[in-house]
């Protein structure tokens, strides 16, 4: 029986007739089918309850002639019944299904950056010039020993303390798990690429690592997840890092499920499962159902490596993240990485996304405390991520705490996206978040890369700025130095957790 | 900057660990080696941060003496006095003496240790209660209002030895090998993901003669422990362990219920499993998850249970911990790995893995053939 | 220079020897090195065999294993020679994981984890073997005499020729063959009594690729959701019949005993079984 859907466009498409040339090049851009040329009428024709808002026509408009924008049609006004809670519930009344989102959760939860501002010298002492003097951001990721010994043997001064691998960064920007199959081949590759050119790392995620990329290896993080996507021994050998995925900021306790649309030849080749299936990624991981099995995976993948990579474990920030983040650094984890609340993702229920774990602020500030607390804080590394925006948010992150940053949105975001959330859908118009060919190949590879390096040299150079302000010129002196940030319109307990003294307390 | 800062419930206690236990049905007693050797062989399941054990019939001269064992922090003599001056008061103290340790072992701030033999002197009102309902009362007078001072383990003719360390550092520490025989034995490696240090927090947990081991973490704990409350069980060490331990009191001690059919109410088949049994059994298992779904543990676990005469071990109902069995003459071993028990026992008679809920059962021989008729049938019911 | 003594026990790596220190515990004859593991720490098992394959050993026997773990995983080699470990004793946990193309006999039983996530080479059990047997596994062979325990083969992987196969000839426990998404499994079910279904429920949940084949009873609400039954046909009889044949070799069997027996074939009704629960 046909049912008819209640509900409304998203979003207005204004064509300004008098500059439109009927070139088609929206009809062309939009895997959506938003505009569409009717030969009979000669005209453009547009359908608003097709289009997600991504702006990819409006910018590919030669002539200008088109306005995205919200659609201001709404219900009656109110505060708790809100135009997207009505358009949702009616979209399950019309499917019985479970709501779909991509990107960050976008509510109005506490975006405690905001709240945070950092120091900077005035007379007691000097402020540095990055542009003329040292400012190093260099930094090493991975176990450190609490102490080294040296032995003198003849002339020659010798490390006896056994070292633990450590990776080294240029800067403290990573580019967060994305997989092949959530990202278009070519989106992968440019962060492949620019993570290789800036001296920095990308994640693999958990699709695995196609062979011809992996002379990018030695700038990876490649992830061992629940669903263990191409993972071989050679996988694991090449990379710089090793990441034990136990879980996502925009879906803590659920796994994942790669819609099989999204399944291409080429994806089935590096997952290792048919064509067109769902790409299914359990919940847990199944060798991992306690603290002591996880140490099991870590040191299995340590045994896989010969103990040369550092494991990293992620997980999403939750109510206890502290004991859980203690618990895998005396498991032998070497990089804590935690995911917060804002955290991105390709596909996710939105009531998960929308709804459960915790400010990525509150997770740092308060796992960064217990490590050290328990005088294991230098035992691994802590690269925080979700909801990072700007250089400001990534030096304050480094300052409450964090070795170095995950960014995943602002990289997408450089590449083209426009936070439209329908990477679900695998239509991404920016040939991101997408596996059809049609839609992929308008990433050019050397373009996109390009665009993601002059990202980081310019949050770099930015940071650079902002150290130097401080008077200070290497970024290790300022990783877990609350000192220089204060809080500006926090509740005392907010402080309590981060660790930080209100704006004008001295 | 110091805030006044709102008082919160402490964080609930996250461990994993592994587990043995081993029993002679006979009631033939041993030494620890066994016990030791074999957590030994698992030492990667714990962290160096929580061993302990626990061993049954290891006073034979104090058989009906309440053994009360307390750990003293930090050597603290005054607390020491305060609990002496608390059990002569309340108690006949038939013995009283330092619990013997060797201070080469590698154990981390060992406190200082006593055992006093009891027999408890009630008055007045007092009276109206049992023995051991008044030992419990008393122990946790101790443990809640005398700074310093914990009673580990209060049961008769057994004892835990537990504390900071690996699980053979502890017994050396305790000289475990040579100085205790006994006829069930239970060790625990632990894994905490919380700050170490404590000596009282290493398992085995107990109270009175019940002890427990456990590994895995319990998603239920709050909705466990609230109905426990109603029962006046108030835990206070916030340990999964704890909750298991009040549960299987109030449940076996108190209710009088057999293993057989605690472990249904812990780990109750799954609906669409009762809906296959046949009507009498379909309504019993519907009727007990009715009434004790409060009491359903829910997430990852396997624990041992010894109590005087039985030794019980249980997983999950979807296994999500290991447990495995194995038996040899007289001998029933349960454990976290195979490969600990034939460390111990090469040739086993038997070795088998339940499936998840299935309790692994050792009683002794002799009260195997003293039970009732009705005692039997309850128990092959639950089966 | 005064060292702090480190706040972390380590279990794994605490008080590890170096590899000087272990070769008293090797036999070498020619190409066979024996390893006597009672006194050995996982690390330094894997490390000496590790070095001994540097140093030409093409088979290892190792004596006296009591839950070692990962055996076999460090041998992923770039170009490694293929050889065979014999294991006396229980093998410990994830024995096998990751293995590229090695051949493990483990004369007794083995523990959880085995073959996780391995690539290639084979695995041969006499004795049963513990949950998680072949997760992820992406190739190779593995054989298990007895019985499995839960989550058998969950995830098991495949890709063109790549074809990973489990034969079991005991029963499973519970979730045999969760989320697999490729490969062939046989549960032969030999020790089960006149009659008696095997011990698994929810097989099979969540299936999306791959091929079980069962011997043996098994009652329709113990299947998963997501499997079909079918008849095998001639390809499949093909496959069962020269797994069967290589498993009754490894362990003493008549194969002709065991294929004379009926076999049923489950495979996933849908390439995509949560497809429908989302709303776009």
């Amino acid at each position: 029986m046909f049912m008819m859907s209640y509900q409304l466009p998203e979003f207005v498409i204004e064509r300004r007739e008098d500059k439109c040339i009927k070139c088609r090049v929206c009809e062309r851009q939009c895997a959506f089918e938003g505009h569409e040329y009717d030969e009979e009428f000669d005209r453009m024709f547009s359908y608003e309850d097709k289009c997600v808002g991504c702006q990819r026509c409006v910018v590919f408009c030669p002539t200008n002639a088109l306005i995205i924008k919200p659609h201001p049609g709404d219900y009656r006004p109110n505060a708790n019944w809100t135009r997207e809670k009505l358009q949702d519930l009616k979209k399950q009344a019309e499917t019985g299904g479970v709501i779909l989102t991509g990107s960050g959760n976008d509510k109005g939860y506490r975006i405690y950056w905001d709240h945070l501002v950092l120091n900077a010298s005035q007379v007691t002492n000097p402020s540095i010039d990055p542009l003329r003097e040292p400012m190093e951001l260099r930094t090493f990721l991975g176990r450190k020993p609490d102490s080294l010994q040296l032995e003198i043997d003849g002339d020659d001064v010798q490390i006896t303390t056994e070292l633990t691998p450590n990776v080294a960064i240029e800067t403290p920007i990573v580019f967060t798990a994305m997989s092949y199959g959530a990202i278009s081949y070519q989106a992968f590759k440019s962060l492949a690429m620019a993570a290789s050119e800036f001296g920095t790392l990308f994640n693999t995620g958990e699709g695995g690592l196609p062979t011809e990329l992996r002379k990018y290896g030695k700038n990876a993080i490649v992830q061992c997840a629940s669903g263990r996507f191409g993972v071989d021994p050679e996988y694991l050998n090449c990379s710089a890092a090793v990441e034990i995925k136990i879980g996502q900021g925009a879906k803590p306790g659920i796994g994942g499920h790669l819609p099989g649309e999204k399944v291409s030849v080429w994806i089935s080749e590096t997952r290792m499962i048919p064509e067109g299936t769902d790409a299914l990624s359990p919940a847990p991981q199944h060798d991992i159902y306690s603290i002591e099995d996880l140490s099991m995976l870590i040191y299995a993948l340590k045994e896989a490596t010969n103990y040369e990579k550092p494991v990293s474990v992620k997980i999403a920030a939750v109510h206890n993240a502290p004991a859980i983040a203690s618990g895998m650094v005396r498991a032998g984890a070497d990089i804590i990485a935690l995911d917060g609340l804002r955290g991105g993702t390709g596909a996710a229920p939105k009531i998960i996304r929308d709804n459960v774990g915790i400010p990525i602020e509150m997770a740092l500030a308060s796992v960064d405390r217990r490590l050290r607390e328990e005088g294991i804080r230098n035992k691994a590394s802590i690269l925080v991520a979700g909801g990072f925006r700007n250089s400001g948010d990534v030096l304050k992150a480094i300052a409450l705490g964090a070795d170095a940053v995950y960014i995943g949105s602002p990289a997408l975001i450089a590449m083209g996206c426009t936070m439209c959330q329908k990477c679900y859908t695998g239509k991404c118009n920016w040939g991101i978040c997408t596996q059809d060919p049609y839609l992929t190949k308008r990433l050019n590879p050397e373009i996109a890369s390009q665009r993601l390096v002059n990202l980081l040299r310019g949050w770099s150079h930015e940071i650079k700025e902002m150290l130097g302000g401080m008077g200070i010129n290497a970024i290790e002196s300022v990783r877990g130095n609350r000192d220089h940030l204060r809080g500006v319109g926090l509740e005392d307990w907010e402080l309590d957790v981060l660790g930080v003294k209100g704006a004008g307390e001295v | 900057m110091r805030r006044s800062r709102r008082i919160l419930e402490p964080e609930k206690d996250m461990q994993a660990c592994g587990l043995f236990g081993v029993m002679d049905r006979s009631g033939r007693r041993f030494d620890g080696n066994i016990a030791i050797d074999a957590m030994k062989n698992m030492k990667v399941r714990g962290n160096g941060l929580g061993g302990g054990f626990s061993v049954y019939g290891p006073y034979p001269h104090y058989k009906d003496q309440y053994a009360i064992h307390v750990m003293y922090e930090g050597g603290n003599t005054d607390a020491k006095n305060r609990v002496e001056d608390f059990l002569h008061k309340n108690f006949e103290v038939v013995n009283e003496e330092e619990v013997p340790t060797n201070s080469d072992a590698n154990v981390i701030n060992p406190p200082l240790v006593w055992r006093y033999f009891v027999n408890p002197e009630k008055k007045g009102e007092e009276k109206k209660i049992s023995d051991d309902d008044y030992v419990v009362a008393k122990v946790m007078d101790i443990n809640t209002k005398i700074d310093d001072a914990f009673v580990f383990s209060s049961g008769k003719d057994m004892a835990v030895f537990k504390g900071v360390g690996f699980p053979e550092d502890i017994a050396e520490f305790f000289m475990l090998d040579e100085l205790y025989k006994g006829y069930i034995w239970t060790g625990h490696s632990r894994f905490p993901t919380n700050t170490p240090g404590w000596w009282g927090g290493a398992h085995p947990f107990c109270i009175l003669d019940w002890t427990v081991v456990h590994n895995g973490e319990i998603s239920s704990y709050g909705t466990n422990r609230r109905y426990l409350e109603m029962y006046g069980y108030y835990c206070t060490l916030f340990t999964d362990t704890e909750v298991i331990a009040y549960a299987v009191d109030l449940l076996m001690r108190r209710q009088k219920l057999p293993i057989e059919v605690v472990s249904r109410i812990f780990a109750p088949p799954m609906w669409y499993l009762i809906e296959h049994m046949d009507e009498r059994r379909k309504q019993l298992y519907t009727t007990l998850r009715r009434v004790y779904g409060p009491l359903l543990v829910n997430g990852p676990f396997t624990f041992i249970v010894a109590h005087h005469g039985e030794m019980f071990g249980l997983t999950d109902r979807i296994r999500l911990r290991p447990i495995t069995a194995g038996e040899k003459a007289d001998f029933i071993f349960m454990s976290s790995e195979e490969a600990s028990i034939r460390a111990v026992s090469p040739d086993l008679d038997r070795i088998w893995t339940p499936h998840g809920g299935e309790p692994i059962i050792g009683r002794l021989w002799e009260d195997e053939k003293k039970k009732k008729k009705e005692q039997l049938i309850l128990e092959q019911t639950f089966r | 220079m005064v060292s702090t003594s480190g706040a972390i026990k380590d279990m794994f790596l605490g008080e590890v020897r170096k590899i000087d220190e272990l070769f008293r515990f090797i036999k070498i004859d020619g190409e066979l090195a024996e390893i006597d593991a009672t006194e050995l720490k996982h690390k330094e098992l894997n490390d000496l065999m590790r070095e001994c394959i540097f140093k030409g050993a093409e088979k290892f026997v190792l004596k006296n294993v009591y839950g070692h773990r990962y055996i076999g995983t460090r041998l992923n080699i770039s170009n490694p020679k293929r050889v065979q470990i014999d294991i006396y004793g229980t093998a410990g946990n994830d024995l096998g994981a990751f293995l590229n193309g090695h051949k493990i006999v483990v004369h007794g039983n083995a523990q959880d984890g085995v073959g996780n996530t391995m690539d290639d080479g084979e695995i041969i059990i006499e004795g049963r073997a513990g949950d998680v047997v072949a997760m992820s596994m992406r190739g190779g062979k593995i054989f298990i005499r007895d019985n499995v325990g839960y989550r058998t083969a969950i995830h098991m992987k495949e890709f063109e020729n790549k074809v990973p196969v489990l034969v079991v000839g005991g029963t499973a426990q519970d979730f045999f063959g969760e989320y697999m998404a490729g490969g062939r499994v046989i549960l032969l079910g030999l020790n089960l009594k006149e009659n008696e279904a095997h011990k698994a429920h929810y097989i099979g949940t969540g299936m999306h690729g791959g091929i079980i084949y069962i011997r043996g009873k098994v009652e329709d609400y113990q299947l998963g959701r997501e499997v079909g039954v079918l008849e095998p046909e001639k390809e499949d009889w093909k496959l069962i019949e020269e797994n069967v044949r290589r498993f009754s070799d490894c362990f003493g069997f008549n194969s002709d005993d065991i294929l004379s027996d009926k076999f049923i074939k489950l495979i996933p009704v849908s390439r995509r079984p949560y497809g429908k629960i989302y709303a776009y």
